[in-house]
């Protein structure tokens, strides 16, 4: 991100955005310096959400393909590399290929099947939730992963510090995150920028536009399935070596793919920034109700999540660009810059 | 596997399907006419099955009794709903409708958790464990009643669009939005009636459906999948889709209890729904090509 | 979501303590308790043990974990009761029936400056809170959860007062001949309906691996495992009742358990028992309430409270005090090893007078127990942190109550083989 190839990235980026994001990297490089354990793991999930949150992005946001099933790609990338490396020992960056090639296969089967056939909108949403409620009773039934019963890695004492394999503190692990959700960010900066970002914005915008100017439609939108169900199985192997403990209930289940697709729509779809914020709000959201309300007395079960429906409500209705837009506004950074300026990270 | 055991849980299996069917009933107005996916549907029907519940546990009321008092208190309730709240909404993208309706579930689960708490509740009816016998045959009556409740809810509904000016007036609206507007139909109107009849219509499902399953406060979201796989293989809009729908996602998921371990048995729904989306994506009895 | 009890006995012993109320606190420390920790027990400890318990007191096993936060509500007062000088601060943390939940809360109490954890009556969130208690070097001290890998990790941290799913079946497979002896009946041929989760698959797997060794008199003629989460299992029954098997033998939750039994009853399918090989369900208040007389009968092999326990009589009438209306019998199973989970931890901090993991864990290591409340030997942790003494009894539903039938000598009733069938019942 330095030195001679800045200009590379940064080509028609306002110099106070530059700015900006510097200041905010570097406030997450130190965070771990300042916080407690409790406020890092909140840390680490709002980057997690985050990471996911691009990932889905990269298909909803930037080509218009919404997915209800993401949590199938993070299933599958947590339990593939985590059962490569605890039946065999092969290394977790080692599974983390294979956990996005088995991902990404899969999300080739869905975005063949469904752009083939011609399926859109809400039928492909809910061919997306199928496709995961499907996998997740199949991983019910699957003794190799360890069925319903869950799939456990094993765990080691803190002090620990072994990159290579994945074992380690939060500290790591949130490091880890960091430098995957810059990575995603960039990358996702570069697309939008370049011919294929250009053409999944106009197949999300008019599709039948789009292939009437002869962009391949079928193509493009499946590199964006590809491209994003493998940046999600990325985010599932980080999951399973972070937690350690697997369920198909779990990381299959529906409310798993809302919460990825909850903070991009939150913070502003089809924005760089969007993601990383909307995860930000909605955790902090979340986390800061939880404890508000058991100090207030409140600590009634469900109440805290009422709110946070409230909340979300209140967002959509009176916000429903996301939040982004509007802070960039505030924060003077909507100066349009180069093409495209409406999705202007 | 007797044959006897097979027609048993077929005759089960569709009985129940029947019940399913009214629910997805409601799922497919709403979308044939507003065009808005209801996320919240199965939670909906949550509200109504614990109407029933409170109904059965305080005045002794049966839950089929219910039915109409809840439809009617429902209708309301989506029509009031649909006027405020979602209008704003029907030409928004769809993913904003469906985070819109997200957030109306997350409220209704934890509102129903806030206020009946977690556990399991009933309304065991006089007759809840009593069966009849026809020869092999044991049908349990609580499943019959439901199917007969049911099957009269749709007919109701169907006679509604068939037949009544506004019905008719709705399906006009459906098939051509810009068409009823230049004949001067109140679409805003019209929806508010169509969103409040699919509420309805979960109502009602609701009442019967407490007679075959407890309630939970998180039992809605399973039930807003299964009435979207119906609507899907029946064909989304399609009245007469939902049910067939119903009908035929429990007979399958009965039947393939029978034949695999029944703790996987909802793979066939999925795997089900995946075939109708690629072979017939209008759904079974849709006409949309 | 969280509730804090401070349990501390007597008034505030803090070191000012006069030699007179040291001596009455020994006193009644060792008529209570005589496992010879009890001076060591009686010796004022300033700070509190801050102990986290995770319970899932809402979602799909919320009834059974608000039942276990009984325990926790009891466990002040009997502490007190029993003799214990040292200060607990119990901070009971709901995580809603989900697994995820239970992590976050496990890593929530200790950032919070949990020194120690219970829980957490489901084996997959115990699972989970277990890696999280041996990374941080937090002990755990588990109420109910029976899934065996728990204790077969390694783990340093993690301590089990419960029997392992092996020991359950054993247990409950050999009192299940036992209990056909008793009655002089015998099925010759069982189904076997299980849940299919953590602890299902568990005790699944150590039957399909002990049912051939134990020379059992019936064959298991049918395996039908359904999903934890069913809402109707019309289906399952039917094909039991197909089978023809003359029992029933179940792996289940409270739910479910309902569920089946009442399907049961619908497609008339009267075997002449269902008996649980030691899982929930059977034995909880709620299961009697819904379904009333068909309740009866239903038998339980499962670790149970000893009534000539002075420390049960003593949990049954705090239990009379704090709930006047409320049966104790379908609360006391998870009440008990709640508390005596909670027992254990005030025992080891009251060793290791310290609130250092390490120290409660090498503490904990070294505990034994006499006196506590449920059937079997003293409490005491072997390697691999499992309490291997913890036994299963015969309970059968009569009256709508659980009642012990077997072992003899525990008996409170005699046990009734085969049930009477559903349509008999008045």
């Amino acid at each position: 991100m330095t030195g001679p190839r800045l200009g590379l990235w940064c080509d028609g980026v306002p110099r106070r955005a530059l700015v900006l994001c510097g200041i905010l990297l570097a406030v997450l490089l130190a965070a771990p310096l300042a916080l407690n354990s409790y406020l890092l793991s909140v840390l680490i999930l709002v980057l997690y959400f985050a990471y996911t949150g691009q990932a889905w992005n990269v298909m909803m946001g930037f080509a218009g393909q919404l997915s209800l099933g993401h949590s199938l790609y993070i299933g599958l990338g947590a339990y593939t590399a985590a059962a490569l490396f605890m039946h065999f020992g092969i290394n977790p960056w080692v599974g983390s290929l294979a956990a996005m090639v088995v991902a990404a296969a899969f999300g080739a089967a869905v975005g063949y099947l469904a752009f083939r056939f011609g399926i859109g909108g809400v039928y492909f949403a809910l061919l997306t939730i199928a496709f995961a409620e499907f996998t997740r009773i199949g991983f019910d039934h699957f003794p190799w992963v360890g069925g319903a019963g869950g799939l456990f890695l094993k765990v080691v004492g803190k002090g620990r510090f072994d990159l290579l394999h994945l074992r380690g503190s939060a500290v790591m692990f949130y490091y880890l995150l960091l430098a995957l959700t810059v990575a995603a960010f960039l990358l996702c900066h570069r697309l939008m920028r370049s011919k294929i970002g250009y053409y999944w914005l106009a197949i999300r915008e008019d599709q039948d536009a789009a292939q009437a100017l002869g962009i391949h439609t079928f193509r493009y939108k499946m590199y964006a399935v590809l491209l994003s169900s493998a940046m999600t199985a990325l985010g599932g192997v980080f999951y399973a070596f972070y937690y350690n403990n697997l369920f198909p209930e779990q990381i299959f289940s529906m409310e798993r793919s809302v919460e990825i697709v909850l903070g991009p729509i939150i913070g502003g779809l089809g924005t760089l920034f969007g993601p990383l914020l909307g995860a930000f709000v909605l955790t902090v959201l979340a986390e800061g109700l939880r404890d508000l309300l058991s100090a207030l007395g409140l600590a009634l079960p469900g109440a805290t999540q009422v709110f946070y429906g409230v909340c979300l409500l209140a967002v959509i209705v009176f916000l429903p660009d996301g939040i982004w837009p509007g802070l960039r506004r505030l924060l003077g950074l909507d100066r349009a810059a180069g093409p495209g300026p409406k999705r202007e990270g | 596997m007797t044959w006897s055991l097979v027609l048993n849980v077929a005759v089960g299996g569709i009985l129940t399907g029947l019940v399913y069917g009214l629910m997805a009933l409601g799922l497919s107005v709403i979308f044939g006419v507003v065009k808005v996916v209801n996320f919240a549907h199965g939670e909906m029907m949550s509200i109504a099955m614990y109407l029933a519940v409170l109904a059965f546990a305080t005045l002794h009321l049966d839950p089929l009794l219910m039915i109409v008092p809840v439809a009617a208190v429902f209708f309301a309730f989506g029509y009031l709903l649909q006027i405020g709240l979602i209008n704003p909404f029907i030409n928004r993208p769809e993913h904003s409708q469906f985070m819109l309706l997200i957030a109306v579930a997350l409220i209704i689960v934890n509102g129903l958790l806030m206020i009946f708490g977690p556990d399991a509740r009933d309304a065991m009816v006089g007759y809840a464990y009593d069966s009849l016998q026809f020869g092999p045959l044991l049908v349990d009556k609580v499943r019959l009643y439901g199917a007969a409740a049911a099957l009269l809810g749709s007919a109701a509904l169907f006679a509604f669009f068939r037949f009544a000016p506004t019905g008719k007036a709705i399906r006009a609206c459906a098939d051509n939005y810009l068409g009823a507007q230049v004949v001067g139909l109140n679409v805003k109107q019209l929806y508010a009636l169509t969103f409040g009849l699919g509420t309805a219509c979960v109502g009602a499902a609701g009442c019967i459906m407490v007679l075959l399953v407890d309630v939970t406060p998180t039992v809605g979201t399973a039930y807003t999948l299964l009435a979207f796989v119906i609507v899907i293989v029946g064909g989304l809009g399609s009245m007469a889709g939902a049910l067939i729908g119903g009908v035929l996602i429990g007979l399958s998921e009965a039947l393939a209890g029978l034949v695999m371990d029944p703790s996987a048995k909802s793979m066939v729904s999925f795997a089900l729904l995946v075939v109708v989306l690629l072979f017939r994506p209008q759904g079974l009895a849709g006409r949309r090509a | 979501m969280s509730e804090k009890n401070s349990a501390s006995s007597g008034q505030a012993p803090r070191r000012g303590l006069t030699r007179r109320a040291f001596n009455a606190g020994a006193a009644v420390s060792a008529a209570l308790v005589s496992s010879g920790a009890a001076m060591r027990l009686a010796r004022a400890q300033d700070a509190a043990l801050k102990v986290g318990v995770l319970l899932p007191r809402s979602g799909m096993q919320g009834a059974v974990g608000q039942a276990c936060q009984r325990g926790v509500d009891l466990a002040p007062e009997l502490l007190r009761q029993l003799g214990y000088s040292v200060k607990l601060d119990l901070v009971s943390v709901d995580f809603e029936s989900n697994v995820d939940q239970a992590r976050a809360q496990a890593e929530k109490l200790i950032a919070g400056g949990a020194n120690l954890l219970i829980g957490a009556f489901d084996s997959g969130a115990t699972s989970a809170i277990a890696q999280v208690a041996e990374q941080k070097g937090v002990p755990l001290v588990i109420n109910i959860a029976a899934a065996p890998q728990i204790t077969q990790q390694g783990y340093k941290y993690v301590f089990r007062n419960f029997p392992t799913a092996p020991t359950l079946v054993r247990d409950g497979l050999s009192l299940m001949k036992d209990f056909f002896v008793a009655t002089g009946h015998t099925p010759k041929t069982a189904v076997y309906m299980h849940v299919n989760d953590t602890f299902g698959q568990a005790m699944n797997g150590a039957i399909g691996k002990m049912l051939p060794g134990l020379n059992m008199p019936f064959k298991v003629v049918e395996n039908i495992s359904y999903d934890p989460a069913a809402r109707d299992l019309s289906v399952e029954v039917a094909k039991a009742k197909a089978s023809g098997a003359e029992l029933v033998m179940l792996t289940s939750r409270l739910n479910d358990a309902i569920l089946l039994v009442r399907e049961m009853v619908k497609q008339r399918y009267s075997p002449m028992g269902i008996i649980s090989p030691g899982s929930p369900g059977m034995y909880e208040d709620q299961f009697y309430a819904t379904l009333g007389k068909y309740s009866d009968y239903c038998t339980t092999n499962v670790p149970w409270y000893n009534p000539h326990e002075p420390m049960a009589a003593h949990v049954l009438s705090a239990f009379h005090k704090r709930w006047p209306k409320d049966r104790p019998a379908g609360y006391i199973f998870n009440i008990g090893f709640t508390f005596e989970a909670i027992l254990i931890a005030a025992d080891a901090y009251a060793r290791a007078k310290s609130t250092n993991g390490k120290a409660l864990a090498d503490a904990l290591r070294t505990t034994h127990i006499d006196k506590h409340m449920m059937v079997g030997g003293p409490i005491v942790f072997d390697a691999q942190g499992q309490n291997e003494n913890v036994h299963s009894v015969v309970l059968e539903n009569l009256q709508q109550q659980p009642r012990v039938v077997l072992p003899v000598a525990a008996a409170e009733a005699k046990p009734v083989f085969p049930m009477v069938p559903w349509n008999q019942r008045s």
